[in-house]
C-alpha cells in the first residue's frame, strides 16, 4: 500500500506510523486498527488548525514517538506499585496496569458479587471483546485513534444490573520508568439500575507518554461515580478520552483531579441517550511551573429532560497555562435540557495563561443553558485577616487555595476521598 | 518597660500618598484599657490597621515598640504571634473555610511559634467549645465557613472567641461596637472584661461613650485629624458625648 504521507510533518507523527507498520498484529481488531491508523495517517498530530485543538497543539507539543512500553520485571512492578498512593486501602477490587499491561499479581479483580473484570489482551488475542469501539466509532479524533491503532491493554470491566458494588473499583496506571509509550484502552458497562463508583488513577515516574481511552456506558437507573487522579510525573504526557453514553434515568458523577504531566489533555465526551438522566462533570486542575493542562468536555443531550452540570476550578502558578473548554450540544427536540458550566481560575502568579472557551449549540428551544467564567488572585484582605491570627503566609495561601477548590472536592461527599485530594493538594502547594 | 510605645507616628496611604496619622504618641501600660475616641476620618481604623500590620499603609516617620521591639518590619502574622490582635470593625467572611477548621490553624500556628506543641483534636474542641459558650457561639456556627452569612453581631462575637482562644497581650478592638444590639454588646463586652488582667492591655476604638460603660476604660485619648489632641480619664468620653468633637476638630486644624 502507497500511504499518504503528506499530513504528516513532523518526525513524532513519521515514527508513529513506522512504529504501527513494525507492530503489525494480527489480533482481533486489525480492521479497528488500520482505519484508526489511516484516520491519523490523513490527519496528524492535532494542532491549532484544528478548532477542539486550539489551545494545545500537540504536533509542537508532542515531539517524538518513544516506544511501545514493556512490562519491567516482578519485582520493579511491584516496587513502582507500592509508591503510589491511590485512594489508600478504599478500594473493594483493583486492576492495576504497570507501563500500560494488566498486572494479574498486583490486581485484585475477583470476588466482588455482580462485578467482572477481564484484561483486554487477553481477550483480544480470541476475539473482539463486546462495546469496543462503539462509542468510539462516533468521534473523529486523532489521540483516539492512536490509542485504538496501538491498544495493548485495559479492563473489560462490567457490572451486573441491578448490583450494589460497596467499594470502589480502582484501575491503576502506573509507569514504571522507562522512556516508553503506553496505550490503555478500557471498556466500562454497568447494566441497569447498578450502583458503582469507579477511581481511576495514573502516576509514574520520569520521562514517558501515556494514551489512554475509556468507552463507558450506563444502563437505565444506574448511578455511577467515578474520580479520575492524573498525577503523572511532571516530565510525563498525558492524553485521555472518555467517551460516555448514558441510558433513561442514570446519576453520573464525575471528578476529575489534574495536577501531574507536563503536558496533558483530558477529554470527556457524554452523551444523554435516554431521558430523565443528570450528569456532573467536575474537574480540578493544579499546575505549575511550565506545565501544560487542557480539560476538554463535550455533552450531547439528544434526548429531552436531561441536565448536565460542567463545572471547572483551577489553580495555575509559575508559568502553567490551563484550559478549559466546555460545549453543550442541544439537539432537536431535546426540550427542557438543563445545561450549565462553570469556570473558576485562581491565579497565583502573573506569568499564568487560562484559555477558557464555552460553546453552545442549541437546536431545541425550550431549554436552560448557561455558562460562566471568573478569574482572579487571591484576595489579600482575606490573607491579611488569616495572618493577622497568626497564620503564616505559607499556611494562608494554602488554607485559601483550598477554601477555592472546596467547592468541587467537597462535593464528592466520600470522606475519604476529600482527604485524600486535599493533601495532594497541600503537597502540591509544599505545604 | 511599656507594653506598646508608639512615638510620632506618621502613615500614609500607599496607593495614593493621603497622609492619614501626623504625628501619633501613645503609651500602653501591661493591665491597661485604653480608649479611643474621635470623629469619622480622624485615622482611629488605620491606627488599627498600621498596628496589625497591613500593607496597604506606609510609615513615613515615626517607631512602634512592642514588648521594646520595633514591629513595623514585621509581618501581620509575626505581629500576631508576638501576642497583637486586632478585633475588626469588619471580620472578613471567607467561604471554604470552616470556622472550626480555621481556629484550629491559628491555635496551632500560635502555639508552634511559642514553641509548645499542637493541642491534640479532643482537647481543642473541649477548648472551643468551652470559649464559644461564654460568648453564645452555637456548634453549628462553628461548622460554617468563617463569618459567612454571619450576622453583624454573631461576626463580632466570633471576633472575641479568636482573642479569648488566643489569648494575646494587646488587643485592639476597631469599633467592636458597631452593628450591636443591647443584648449582642452585653456579650460582647462581657467577653471582653473577662479577658481583663494584669498582663494583659486593651485599645478600644470607638465612636460612642455607650460602650465604655461596658468596658470602663483607664484612659480616654481623643484622635482628631491623625494627632492624639487629648487624653483624659473616663470623665472625657462623658464630655465627648455630651459635647461632641467640635471643640477637638479646630485643635488639630
Amino acid at each position: 500500500m502507497t500511504a499518504d504521507n503528506t499530513a504528516l510533518s513532523t518526525a513524532a507523527e513519521r515514527a508513529l506510523i513506522e512504529q504501527y507498520e513494525a507492530a503489525s498484529t494480527g489480533d482481533a481488531v486489525k480492521l479497528m486498527r488500520e482505519k484508526a491508523i489511516a484516520g491519523f495517517r490523513s490527519r496528524g498530530l492535532p494542532n491549532r488548525r484544528v478548532e477542539e485543538w486550539k489551545y494545545t497543539d500537540l504536533r509542537r507539543g508532542m515531539n517524538e514517538a518513544l516506544p511501545i512500553a514493556e512490562m519491567p520485571a516482578a519485582a520493579e512492578a511491584k516496587a513502582a506499585v507500592d509508591t503510589v498512593a491511590g485512594f489508600g486501602d478504599m478500594a473493594g477490587a483493583r486492576i492495576v496496569f504497570v507501563n500500560g499491561l494488566y498486572a494479574p499479581e498486583l490486581s485484585e479483580i475477583s470476588g466482588v458479587e455482580g462485578l467482572t473484570i477481564r484484561s483486554l489482551a487477553a481477550t483480544l488475542a480470541k476475539s473482539r471483546p463486546q462495546g469496543l469501539g462503539e462509542l468510539a466509532a462516533s468521534l473523529t479524533d486523532s489521540a483516539l485513534d492512536l490509542n485504538t491503532a496501538f491498544m495493548r491493554d485495559g479492563a473489560l470491566i462490567d457490572v451486573a444490573a441491578g448490583a450494589e458494588i460497596e467499594k470502589p473499583v480502582e484501575i491503576l496506571h502506573v509507569a514504571a520508568g522507562e522512556p516508553a509509550a503506553t496505550y490503555t484502552r478500557h471498556v466500562v458497562r454497568v447494566g441497569e439500575g447498578a450502583k458503582v463508583c469507579f477511581s481511576e488513577v495514573y502516576s509514574g515516574k520520569g520521562h514517558y507518554q501515556t494514551n489512554t481511552a475509556i468507552e463507558f456506558s450506563a444502563a437505565k437507573g444506574a448511578e455511577v461515580s467515578w474520580i479520575k487522579l492524573q498525577n503523572e510525573s511532571r516530565e510525563a504526557q498525558h492524553l485521555s478520552t472518555l467517551l460516555s453514553r448514558l441510558d433513561g434515568e442514570v446519576g453520573f458523577d464525575h471528578f476529575i483531579f489534574n495536577s501531574g504531566a507536563h503536558l496533558s489533555r483530558t477529554q470527556t465526551f457524554l452523551r444523554f441517550d435516554g431521558e430523565g438522566s443528570r450528569a456532573e462533570l467536575r474537574s480540578a486542575m493544579l499546575i505549575t511551573e511550565e506545565q501544560h493542562c487542557d480539560v476538554t468536555l463535550v455533552v450531547d443531550h439528544a434526548v429531552p429532560n436531561c441536565e448536565s452540570r460542567e463545572f471547572c476550578k483551577s489553580v495555575i502558578d509559575g508559568a502553567a497555562k490551563g484550559v478549559f473548554q466546555g460545549r453543550i450540544n442541544v439537539f432537536p427536540h431535546a426540550q427542557k435540557t438543563d445545561g450549565r458550566m462553570v469556570s473558576q481560575a485562581l491565579f497565583l502568579s502573573e506569568s499564568v495563561e487560562m484559555a477558557y472557551k464555552p460553546e453552545l449549540e442549541i437546536f431545541a428551544d425550550d431549554v436552560q443553558c448557561a455558562h460562566g467564567a471568573t478569574s482572579g488572585q487571591i484576595d489579600e484582605d482575606l490573607l491579611f485577616y488569616l495572618r493577622a491570627r497568626g497564620i503564616p503566609e505559607a499556611e494562608a495561601r494554602t488554607l485559601l487555595v483550598l477554601a477555592f477548590l472546596s467547592e468541587v472536592i467537597e462535593e464528592i461527599g466520600d470522606e475519604q476521598v476529600v482527604e485524600t485530594l486535599e493533601e495532594r493538594t497541600r503537597t502540591w502547594l509544599g505545604y | 518597660m511599656a507594653l506598646l510605645e508608639i512615638k510620632n507616628l506618621h502613615t500614609r496611604i500607599a496607593e495614593d500618598g493621603t497622609e492619614i496619622l501626623r504625628g501619633v504618641d501613645l503609651t500602653v501600660n501591661a493591665g491597661e484599657v485604653h480608649a479611643i475616641m474621635g470623629p469619622n476620618g480622624s485615622g482611629k481604623s488605620t491606627l488599627s490597621y498600621v498596628l496589625a500590620g497591613k500593607e496597604n499603609y506606609e510609615v513615613t516617620e515615626g517607631e512602634v515598640l512592642f514588648n521594646g521591639e520595633n514591629i513595623l518590619e514585621m509581618g501581620p502574622d509575626e505581629r500576631a504571634m508576638a501576642g497583637m490582635f486586632l478585633a475588626f470593625q469588619y471580620p472578613i467572611e471567607i467561604p471554604g473555610v470552616a470556622t472550626i477548621t480555621f481556629l484550629k490553624a491559628a491555635l496551632n500556628s500560635q502555639r508552634k511559634a511559642r514553641g509548645l506543641d499542637e493541642l491534640p483534636t479532643p482537647d481543642f474542641m473541649k477548648l472551643v467549645r468551652e470559649k464559644a459558650k461564654q460568648m453564645n457561639i452555637t456548634s453549628d456556627m462553628l461548622k460554617r465557613p468563617l463569618n459567612v452569612g454571619f450576622s453583624g453581631g454573631e461576626k463580632k462575637r466570633s471576633e472575641i472567641l479568636q482573642m479569648a482562644l488566643l489569648e494575646p497581650t494587646l488587643c485592639v478592638l476597631d469599633e467592636t461596637d458597631s452593628g450591636l444590639d443591647i443584648d449582642a454588646l452585653k456579650v460582647v463586652s462581657n467577653g471582653v472584661n473577662a479577658l481583663r488582667s494584669p498582663e494583659r492591655a486593651m485599645i478600644v476604638i470607638t465612636h460612642y461613650q455607650r460602650l465604655l460603660d461596658h468596658i470602663v476604660p483607664d484612659i480616654v485619648h481623643v484622635l482628631s485629624a491623625g494627632k492624639i489632641v487629648k487624653t483624659g480619664g473616663p470623665d472625657l468620653a462623658l464630655e465627648l458625648e455630651k459635647n461632641g468633637y467640635a471643640d477637638y476638630i479646630g485643635e488639630a486644624a
